[in-house]
């Protein structure tokens, strides 16, 4: 792991029980495909891989992460790390770039932080996360305009035509923020927890429709089969809707006090 | 509010345990704003990064945020959400388009009735 070595640095994960050995975190694509370890300490233990100093350093991070294409390639293997740790062990995972410049560093953390980290631990142990985000369908029933109205000046009888689209547009945006709301007051019944994200950007996301709904459910283990058909039954009246997970509980093992 | 050049393409990994493809803005907004916040030695604020702020934020902009984006239909009756005053700026704009448009064609608009609903609309400009 070369903490003594002055050109890495330690590049943590996610924090777990202390029980993880070497061997579970073998074979896992880490940042730059570096190997992963595991720095157990008091009751927990951190999943760390060692990053190169040159472009890990404050300096070096805050140019690297304008690089969008430089933040997905890190984003990515922090979200495989954690997720693979995450499929059988309950994981609080680290924000992306929380870089240490020696083991010994970490282990003064997980002691002096143990009592925090095995709590929020313990809000996500035989949980996981699910993600629905729901989508404004839209043009499915064009308004009945196409002919315009006799004796009509051509920009009156435009002027008109826009009118009913726009209108046609907010009824059927009313219709879906009416639904969204209803199935997420369902889908937060079966669950533990939920967290509401603000709906994406168009632009980020690449989904050509407007989110109205992107929420993050807490759930036991294995147990989304109900879950999964109120969405079902939602699915494509008035939303486009999208189920993802499992997720590692990345919006609920948080630290008391934080949010 | 540009954000040239996204999303960018991503580099195709197999999902591991998500049976759906996982986007990157679903990565970001998770890694870049949940999980648990330690300091490590090595500082960096994520939100002082101008491509966080700029774009980024668009996307993982705290609930707060959010509001003061007026992105809040959780909270407040959904005809009140930034979608629809999207449409009345919109609708607004393209009426007074239409206005200058029949004012330089010299059309009767000195007869023009107002248009069913209008009279309802305070945005009216002409």
């Amino acid at each position: 792991m070369g903490p003594g070595v002055t050109d890495t640095l330690l590049y943590v994960y996610a924090v777990t029980d202390a029980d993880l050995v070497d061997a579970e975190v073998d074979g896992l694509s880490a940042v730059d495909d570096a190997p992963v370890h595991v720095i157990a300490e008091a009751a927990v233990a951190a999943v760390v891989s060692a990053v190169d100093a040159q472009r890990f350093d404050a300096l070096a991070l805050k140019r690297s992460l304008e690089d969008l294409q430089w933040l997905e390639g890190v984003a990515r293997a922090h979200d495989a790390v954690v997720s693979r740790l995450a499929s059988h062990r309950p994981v609080a995972p680290v924000r992306l770039a929380t870089v240490f410049t020696s083991t010994e560093n970490v282990r003064t953390l997980l002691r002096t932080r143990a009592r925090d980290f095995t709590a929020a631990l313990d809000r996500v142990r035989g949980r996981c996360e699910w993600a629905v985000k729901g989508f404004v369908i839209t043009g499915h029933t064009a308004p009945a305009t196409s002919a315009p109205a006799p004796g009509l000046s051509p920009g009156r009888s435009y002027l008109e035509r826009r009118r009913a689209e726009r209108d046609h547009r907010a009824q059927n945006q009313h219709e879906a923020l009416t639904e969204a709301a209803a199935l997420h007051d369902q889908l937060a019944q079966l669950a533990i927890a939920s967290r509401q994200y603000p709906p994406q950007d168009r632009t980020l996301s690449g989904h050509r429709d407007e989110m109205v709904l992107n929420v993050a459910y807490l759930l036991p283990n294995g147990e989304e089969s109900e879950f999964r058909q109120v969405v079902d039954a939602y699915q494509g009246r008035h939303l486009r809707l999208q189920l993802a997970g499992p997720w590692a509980p990345y919006s609920f093992a948080i630290l008391e006090g934080d949010q | 509010m540009s954000a040239g050049g996204l999303p960018v393409p991503g580099r195709a990994r197999p999902p591991e345990h998500r049976q759906e493809s996982t986007n990157l803005a679903d990565i970001l907004e998770r890694v870049l704003d949940k999980g648990i916040v330690i300091a490590g030695d090595i500082r960096v604020n994520l939100l002082d990064i101008e491509l966080l702020t700029i774009k980024i934020r668009l996307l993982v902009a705290s609930v707060d945020k959010a509001r003061e984006m007026g992105i809040d239909w959780w909270e407040h009756d959904p005809t009140l959400s930034s979608g629809q005053r999207d449409l009345a700026d919109e609708n607004r704009r393209l009426r007074e388009r239409i206005g200058a448009l029949e004012a330089t064609r010299g059309d009767e608009n000195q007869g023009r009735r107002p248009l069913e609903g209008e009279k309802n609309d305070g945005t009216r400009r002409d």
